[in-house]
């Protein structure tokens, strides 16, 4: 095999693979993204932005930034992994991956590593877009990367996990569409959290992605809904329950062996 | 020498509730082909899906090489190479990169050489940088074995290598396995074809309703089972065989009209002329005469019979 026992052939394999993937479809893995993204910009930051007032000092067009690329993170996250991962076992080509000398985690860490960089890649070039339409400052860069890098990670891992449960191609659209969407919607891109009524912001407190948000948002310009240790905590239990949850299906063989 | 794949008691009960192994042992020799037949639903595919890694046993456990192929999972796969049954292949990577992917998935380090050397055995040179969606069905079953090769496997499994395919690639792949026995690699195939296991095999293993009802050398199987008879056709009837010719082993069909001499072609003798000898001088006549040799399929057709 190779150095420390680890198959870094095949992780090498599975991800350039992967990229591959991406390269050959330009228009849809990037462009179409980052359009529609952009598209926000524009008429959130651009038209209707200089008519609100500033959120915690941050001027709307600039406070919805960071919001944005995180919903773009979290959808092409998702995207990206659960349809590496699910085309395979739906054309029959995943008979090679299972019998291959290969560990689950090295077979994760190619999959949900390609998803992420491609996502993380996609965040990079809204965040250049944006600053296109509306003027911006990042306050702290490493925690900016480090939010970006662990929000990849995390919602490729857990776009990994639907692609192993979905039986069909509706199935991997549900999740995203009528969960993650919403989800993200009301977790604080366009709005902060405090200016809802009482209830619906302790209701909102259960929504997961309003940590992740939250903690980007204070990245870029040092003001936060929920506090930064809150959220990095929040960001580090979503990620270590998909790795569980990685676990079992690969230790049990579900959805991919009898 | 130890023998290169050991299956010691294996099952496998799917969820359904169907169970299609139960206990099967066998083990197969180091640098043999060897042919594992049965009709369809007999759990060949289930067997070789267990060893390859692509479904969980129920119970019992499989070696290869040595290797337990679920808690040494590395080292076993590392040895084994399979071509699936169903033509299962990417559709937008090119017959290049989807077998040097194969090749860096089993744990190789990139060599372009060999991976030309594997292309131009199986004339998919030509083809190198062509989409595999473009190719014919008999072009993507080459791109399956050459995937299959890329990582120089020491056990080689071919599921129903030539099911649905021409006459031509068959002859290819015949010639492909000699190849490849010639170079010390084991190979397990999977058939239908009867002439396919006759024309290749060492050994021969019948699965029926997921047990093994027999494993033999295929020249003894042949030898054993593949008797010869030799069909008189009467001039007229018998009602039995005569007494006299008790010490043959006769007997009679067609309503009478037929005498039927089984007997074994190795032997040193065959004692067909005794046979006739003593025929003539019981009277008999005959008008017409033929002698048939059951194929392996006969030898098939009627073990699983026998089995249900």
């Amino acid at each position: 095999m190779s150095a420390l026992g680890i198959n870094w052939h095949a992780i090498r394999a599975i991800y350039l693979f992967e990229m591959a993937r991406t390269w050959r479809t330009p228009l849809q893995s990037i462009v179409s993204p980052v359009l529609s993204t952009s598209l926000y910009f524009v008429v959130f930051g651009a038209a209707i932005g200089p008519r609100m007032q500033a959120i915690d000092g941050v001027p709307y067009g600039a406070f919805i930034v960071p919001g944005l690329i995180m919903l773009s993170l979290l959808t092409q996250s998702i995207a990206n992994a659960s349809f590496a991962i699910y085309f395979p076992k739906f054309t029959g080509t995943i008979y090679e991956l299972l019998s291959a000398p290969v560990a689950w985690w090295e077979a994760v860490i190619a999959y949900v590593g390609a998803a992420a960089s491609k996502s993380i890649l996609l965040g990079l070039i809204i965040l250049l877009t944006a600053t296109l339409f509306v003027p911006m400052q990042i306050a702290h860069p490493v925690w900016m990367v480090l939010f970006l890098v662990l929000t990849a990670t995390t919602f490729s891992l857990f776009g990994f996990i639907i692609g192993i449960w979905a039986d069909g191609f509706e199935r991997l659209q549900v999740v995203p569409l009528l969960i993650v969407t919403p989800l993200a919607f009301l977790g604080g891109s366009f709005y902060s959290i405090d200016m809802l009524p009482p209830f619906w912001r302790t209701v909102t407190l259960f929504n997961p992605v309003v940590y992740l948000i939250s903690g980007f948002r204070w990245s870029f310009y040092g003001v936060a809904d929920v506090s930064l240790g809150i959220s990095l905590g929040m960001t580090l239990v979503f990620l270590a329950a998909c790795v569980a949850a990685i676990g079992w299906i690969f230790r049990t063989g579900y959805r991919l062996k009898s | 020498m130890h023998p290169i794949i050991t299956v010691s008691d294996l099952s496998k009960t799917y969820a359904t509730g169907f169970s299609a192994l139960k206990g099967v042992n066998l083990t197969i020799r180091r640098g043999e082909i060897f042919a594992l037949l049965g009709p369809n639903g007999a759990g060949k595919t289930t067997l070789i899906s267990i060893i390859c890694g692509l479904v969980n046993a129920s119970a019992g456990t499989v070696l290869a090489d040595g290797h337990d192929i679920s808690r040494d999972y590395r080292a076993a796969r590392s040895k084994i190479g399979l071509v699936p049954q169903e033509l299962t292949t990417d559709a937008f990577e090119t017959v290049w990169s989807t077998v040097s992917f194969s090749r860096g998935l089993f744990g190789k380090p990139r060599n372009p050489a060999l991976i030309e050397r594997v292309l131009k055995d199986l004339s998919l040179w030509d083809k190198r940088d062509t989409q595999i969606r473009r190719l014919s069905g008999g072009m993507k079953r080459r791109v399956l074995i050459a995937k299959a090769l890329s990582h120089e496997p020491e056990i080689l499994f071919l599921d129903e290598p030539t099911a649905g395919v021409d006459v031509e690639l068959r002859q290819d792949m015949w010639k492909l396995v000699s190849r490849l026995r010639d170079d010390g690699v084991t190979i397990i195939l999977t058939t239908h074809y009867i002439e396919e296991a006759e024309e290749m095999a060492d050994r021969v293993g019948v699965i029926s309703k997921g047990e093994i009802i027999l494993v033999e050398d295929k020249a003894e199987l042949m030898r054993k089972l593949g008797r010869k008879q030799l069909t008189l056709s009467l001039l007229a009837p018998l009602a039995a065989v005569p007494p006299e010719l008790a010490a043959y082993d006769l007997a009679l069909a067609g309503d009478g009209m037929e005498l039927v001499y089984s007997y074994d072609t190795k032997a040193e003798r065959t004692g067909i002329t005794p046979l006739l000898q003593e025929l003539a001088g019981a009277g008999i006549r005959f008008r017409d005469l033929r002698t048939s040799q059951s194929s392996l399929e006969d030898i098939f057709v009627s073990l699983v019979r026998t089995g249900s």
